[in-house]
């Protein structure tokens, strides 16, 4: 057999559910060799005092992120569209539950 | 590469009290000086599990007993956080742990003691986390995101650490003589390595400067070491334990504590690799990433498989 080299396995970056219906949120990243001990492993270290009760682990390879030098013009054509947001609007005086 | 503009953005965010975050650009300096503080604190984390979990099969009650597994287990969590941190800045875990085990890196020298009694894990949690604790809740606010994310996390955990440390120190000092007797002497010689543990003055210490410049700390070593010599105080009276700094006085003018300080020439000692336990440590930490390493093949060898067979299913 093929000497292995040694190595602490790959990277997962772990998210955690706090409560059944809240959104999924990144908390750090664990180190393992497979998806099962990426599990394992993220309720050992992140969930020791009831954080959660749900969690999700991906390979760090793939996930993709944005570059912050270019944050600038790829948000930007978010920036000059004030009509999508409601106080934009112009509404008469006494108007309800719009 | 002309680098002037990076860093103008770079100087701009921290002048802002913005986080750096993992993709933005930093000075060389700025990433050398967060690996090397970072790790040292991992590794601190990590060799801090050897003299408490010195006492664990010798715990005197199963209610201990469960209690410091669970503290213990939590230093190797915040290690893991710690490690994480730092591997964002560019370096994997197997330098990392590759530079503890070669004795390249540091790890703070408090953990070079030994813990020769149960009261020295009392000692331990109160005044030992409790330094920590201090510099922790600092590095809440430090300047680079990911370091500050694992400090919060590693503060809330924290503070169970003292309270059961304090505990024990309250039962030992409020029990028979000879349980008071051991809780004085575990205070006797854990006070000078505590203090210690702020590292040097702020004149002589040779990072602090940058430090402070980066936003990595937000407060002096000295001002920290102040402020926990005035929390502790107190709580040692209130338990009727005493100090052994003769010089320990009350300062109305500064509002906090005259205090003696510490021996630095033991401090540069230990840290050089000469302190009680140095050797021992760095042994048993070798000793236990080598027994480690069939689980770790193990571990690689069923992934493989596992991913051949899916390949072939």
């Amino acid at each position: 057999m093929e000497a292995i080299k040694d190595s602490q396995g790959a990277v997962w970056e772990v998210f955690i559910q706090a409560k059944p219906g809240q959104p999924y949120r990144h908390v750090g990243n664990v180190h393992a060799f497979d998806k099962e001990m990426a599990m394992q492993n993220a309720r050992d270290v992140y969930t020791r005092r009831g954080e959660g009760t749900a969690i999700w682990v991906v390979p760090s390879n793939y996930i993709v992120a944005s570059s912050p030098e270019d944050i600038g013009s790829f948000f930007d054509p978010a920036n000059d569209k004030v009509y999508r947001h409601p106080t934009f609007y112009t509404l008469p005086e006494g108007v309800q539950h719009i | 590469m002309d680098t002037t503009h990076f860093e103008e953005i770079f100087e701009a965010k921290l002048a802002r009290n913005e986080m750096i975050e993992p993709k933005d650009w930093m000075p060389d300096n700025y990433r050398k000086h967060l690996i090397r503080q970072i790790s040292q604190h991992a590794h601190s984390e990590v060799v801090g599990m050897l003299p408490e979990g010195n006492w664990i099969t010798r715990a005197p009650s199963l209610r201990a007993k469960k209690i410091l597994l669970a503290k213990v287990q939590d230093e190797g969590g915040h290690g893991l956080y710690l490690y994480t941190a730092a591997e964002t800045l560019g370096i994997s875990r197997d330098e990392l742990i590759d530079q503890l085990l070669t004795g390249v890196a540091k790890y703070s020298s408090i953990f070079n003691y030994p813990t020769l009694t149960w009261a020295d894990i009392g000692a331990i949690g109160w005044l030992v986390d409790g330094a920590a604790i201090m510099n922790q809740v600092m590095l809440q606010r430090t300047s680079y995101g990911p370091y500050a994310r694992a400090m919060v996390r590693i503060c809330k955990e924290e503070s169970f650490h003292q309270r059961q440390g304090y505990e024990i120190m309250t039962m030992m000092a409020r029990g028979t003589p000879e349980q008071r007797a051991m809780a004085q002497d575990a205070v006797n010689r854990w006070w000078w390595p505590t203090l210690m543990m702020f590292g040097p003055p702020d004149a002589e210490s040779p990072n602090s400067a940058n430090a402070i410049k980066w936003k990595i700390k937000r407060e002096s070593n000295d001002q920290l070491r102040q402020r926990f010599v005035n929390q502790t105080l107190p709580q040692g009276e209130l338990i009727g334990l005493t100090f052994p700094d003769k010089g320990l006085t009350w300062n109305e003018e500064k509002q906090g504590y005259d205090f003696t300080a510490p021996d630095w020439a033991e401090f540069k000692n230990v840290i050089s690799g000469n302190g009680p336990c140095n050797r021992e440590r760095l042994a048993m930490r070798r000793r236990a990433h080598d027994e480690g390493r069939w689980v770790r093949e193990a571990a690689q060898a069923y992934a493989a498989k596992n991913k051949r067979y899916q390949a072939v299913a």
